[in-house]
């Protein structure tokens, strides 16, 4: 664990944060706790070992022990539409405050899963140590929060959703 | 024909392309059977592509000076690092901050020892050594947790002695207070109450949406700083906090609402005791 991997691996960080939790300064926050964290036990870091994978892994702990101190209620009701940048393509049937929408609205385990293997490209044995479960686990996850938001999508007509509330 | 029946966990690997040669091609056979199935798996395919496309954007922006910061080992212990926070310190939850002061000068914890049992006990103890360490945004943050779940006697004068709320708190605090009004952003006065500060008395004003939603406006005359701070933000848990400074007052209001929202309540605030 050094600057120049750590740096490396920032963009990638800040991506799937952001996408966990919508908000900017929030999912930036997170971040910033996982470095601080990371720091704090690099000494279980097992040099050679994939710094990506334990990172994201200090990422999904804190998050999970965020959710359990906060309750549900403090979700951000950030308009996540101003803060997602973004045109998607114009072929593209899937508006794109529809799509931010619709994912802040699953369930954040189904999230998470769903994040990390459209975003990070990760492997499903990968997710499931990344996030400590089973990897039957991981599949069913997925399978849920594919289908969930394929129904959401679905049942929205594009464009009429411009504030994301959640 | 496939030899073994195709799972659901196939379909998901098929899209994610995790499958052998030869169990795609069963995949596929099976999906030119059934037209449902493959329109499933490919709202699946065009799911993932657009949440790639969504956030890819992220991947190009600037880094934040503060995890630029981050990507660098924590510094070695000298005194400088330990005389005061860094500079973007002061926009870091409390604890936090101390963490990584922790990290950096490895001599902080027995005091943090002692912050952490005082957060833990939910109790305010001001010793003169800590009060002097809890900023603005900490006291009201830590003050609307310890009030603002209170169904019973969450403040000491309700609303409907609101004259006499405000001639106490007045007196107490030595200048004119009062709460401003918030019922044109749907949140009520419920009452207020008298508090220990760092050095002295402040006040705390509580108020309540139709949902039960609790807000609280902590209200400190403390202030010695030099200068006015504009609008502030700290996350302290799960509570939100905007604060400012003007003159020797100090405001920070308090809510487990979304930043959003709050700044709102607090941009109305401040307009309000502008026109005071």
């Amino acid at each position: 664990m050094d600057s120049r991997t750590i740096l490396a691996e920032l963009p990638r960080l800040r991506r799937y944060a952001r996408a966990m939790v919508g908000d900017r300064a929030v999912a930036d926050d997170l971040v910033q706790d996982t470095l601080e964290r990371g720091w704090s036990r690099v000494a279980q870091w097992r040099p050679g070992s994939d710094l990506r994978a334990w990172l994201f892994g200090i990422m999904h702990n804190l998050r999970v022990d965020q959710l359990r101190r906060q309750g549900l209620n403090t979700q951000p009701l950030d308009d996540a539409g101003s803060e997602a940048p973004i045109r998607a393509t114009q072929s593209d049937r899937l508006e794109v405050n529809d799509l931010a929408a619709a994912l802040a609205r699953l369930p954040e385990e189904q999230r998470a899963v769903l994040l990390l293997v459209a975003l990070e490209e990760m492997s499903y044995d990968e997710i499931a140590s990344t996030l400590g479960i089973p990897v039957g686990t991981v599949m069913s996850r997925l399978s849920r929060g594919r289908e969930r938001l394929r129904l959401l999508l679905d049942g929205r007509h594009p464009a009429a959703h411009l504030r994301v509330v959640r | 024909m496939s030899q073994q029946p195709i799972t659901e966990v196939d379909l998901h690997a098929y899209v994610d392309a995790e499958l052998s040669d030869e169990r795609r091609a069963e995949v596929e056979a099976f999906l030119a059977a059934q037209p449902e199935e493959a329109r499933r798996l490919q709202a699946y395919q065009l799911q993932k592509e657009a949440l790639r496309q969504l956030f890819k954007p992220v991947l190009d922006e600037s880094l934040p000076a503060k995890l630029l910061d981050l990507a660098e080992p924590p510094i070695a212990p000298t005194m400088e690092a330990t005389a005061g926070p860094r500079v973007d310190a002061k926009k870091r939850p409390f604890l936090a901050r101390w963490s990584v002061q922790r990290i950096a000068a490895g001599f902080a914890i027995a005091l943090l020892g002692g912050v952490a049992g005082w957060l833990g006990h939910g109790q305010y103890q001001a010793t003169e050594r800590m009060a002097q360490m809890t900023p603005l945004s900490r006291q009201a943050a830590v003050a609307h947790v310890v009030y603002s779940p209170d169904i019973k006697r969450p403040v000491e004068f309700t609303a409907d002695q609101e004259d006499q709320l405000v001639k106490w708190l007045s007196k107490r605090l030595g200048t004119p207070v009062s709460p401003p009004n918030l019922g044109a952003l749907g949140y009520e006065l419920i009452g207020g109450r008298l508090l220990p500060g760092n050095s002295g008395p402040v006040a705390q004003f509580m108020y309540q949406d139709s949902s039960g939603q609790r807000l609280t406006l902590y209200l400190s005359t403390e202030n010695t700083g030099k200068r006015d701070a504009g609008f502030r933000f700290a996350r302290e848990g799960a509570v939100n906090v905007f604060y400012w400074v003007d003159g020797k007052f100090g405001y920070a209001l308090s809510a487990g609402i979304d930043k959003g929202e709050l700044a709102r309540v607090a941009t109305a605030v401040y307009d309000q005791l502008e026109r005071n």
